[in-house]
């Protein structure tokens, strides 16, 4: 059976709900929380690819670059955030976070 | 055939690997099945002929964003089993709200097709005769330069940001502080008396 476009968005789909689900399940853990966003960022990502490839278009590829771009930016500032939380208040639960404010 | 069978499997270790993120126990294991899902999608944008994006991915998500990730969940202490003690009250939830997006999203791609002036509206058409790389690198600098930019400048913002968060001053440490040392003057420092013979300096 030949791999068409829909199969790769059903794939994305399925990933992309994988990571909305993962944001329920670990609602009190921040650094899994983020990696489910990257888990979602990948699940966009694959179907830029996707379309990329079967429209013959390369600016899906070069947007996908910008979208890494961005993930790994999002990566570091929230890392970043979590580890001077952790200092100030000895806990990454995201029930505390609410206490970022001000 | 080959490639379908590829791609079922690289799609069967990616989503089996997601869900392992999002269940695993120890955030350790979690990062790592993440890494694992990269590589596959990775091998996916391969199959795809995406071979640069697919390198990018590989270099840029498991070697920078995956091992940040490992960095700091094994840096903080931390006892991840109060985090997951009741996180099971949003189960229910989750998989209302995941199973409506699915759904919708299931029904969307049964319904759908291509419009036909989706071959009219291509903004850059991928060349044959050259390799992914060199059409990729081609579109990049010249009719994608401001977006390259503008990610350029979001890296910068990021770098800052990061390191203006994480800095900080400890009280009680010494430190070598060039700029005084360098702003001393002779007037600071030195003071010259006249000493009589037979008297000190009191």
């Amino acid at each position: 059976m030949e791999i068409g476009l829909i199969h790769y968005l059903m794939l994305a789909t399925i990933l992309f709900v994988v990571g909305v689900f993962g944001i329920f399940l670990n609602r009190k853990n921040v650094i899994v929380i983020l990696m489910s966003i990257e888990l979602m960022l990948l699940a966009v990502n694959i179907n830029f690819v996707a379309f990329s490839a079967f429209l013959g278009d390369l600016a899906g590829q070069a947007f996908t670059m910008f979208i890494l771009t961005v993930a790994a930016a999002e990566a570091a500032i929230g890392l970043a955030i979590l580890v001077v939380f952790f200092r100030n208040k000895g806990s990454i639960a995201v029930e505390d976070l609410s206490k970022l404010k001000g | 055939m080959i490639a379908s069978l590829s791609f079922y499997l690289f799609a069967f270790v990616l989503i089996l690997s997601a869900l392992l993120v999002i269940s695993a126990k120890n955030p350790v294991h979690s990062v790592l099945f993440l890494i694992l899902a990269f590589f596959n999608a990775a091998g996916l944008f391969v199959l795809l002929g995406a071979e640069f994006v697919a390198f990018i991915l590989a270099i840029v998500y498991v070697g920078a964003v995956a091992v940040l990730f490992l960095f700091v969940v094994m840096m903080l202490d931390i006892s991840f089993a109060d985090l997951r003690k009741d996180s099971m009250q949003y189960v229910p939830l989750g998989i209302v709200i995941g199973g409506i997006l699915l759904v919708e999203m299931g029904m969307m791609m049964v319904t759908w097709n291509p419009s036909m002036m989706a071959g009219a509206n291509i903004a850059a058409m991928a060349p044959k005769s050259i390799s992914n790389t060199h059409a990729l690198g081609e579109i990049l600098y010249t009719q994608f330069v401001f977006p390259f930019q503008i990610s350029g400048l979001i890296l910068l913002v990021a770098m800052i940001g990061a390191i203006v968060l994480t800095l900080r001053v400890r009280p009680g440490t010494l430190r070598q502080k060039i700029a005084d040392q360098v702003h001393i003057r002779r007037e600071d420092v030195v003071e010259i008396r006249k000493v009589q013979s037979g008297q000190g300096v009191e």
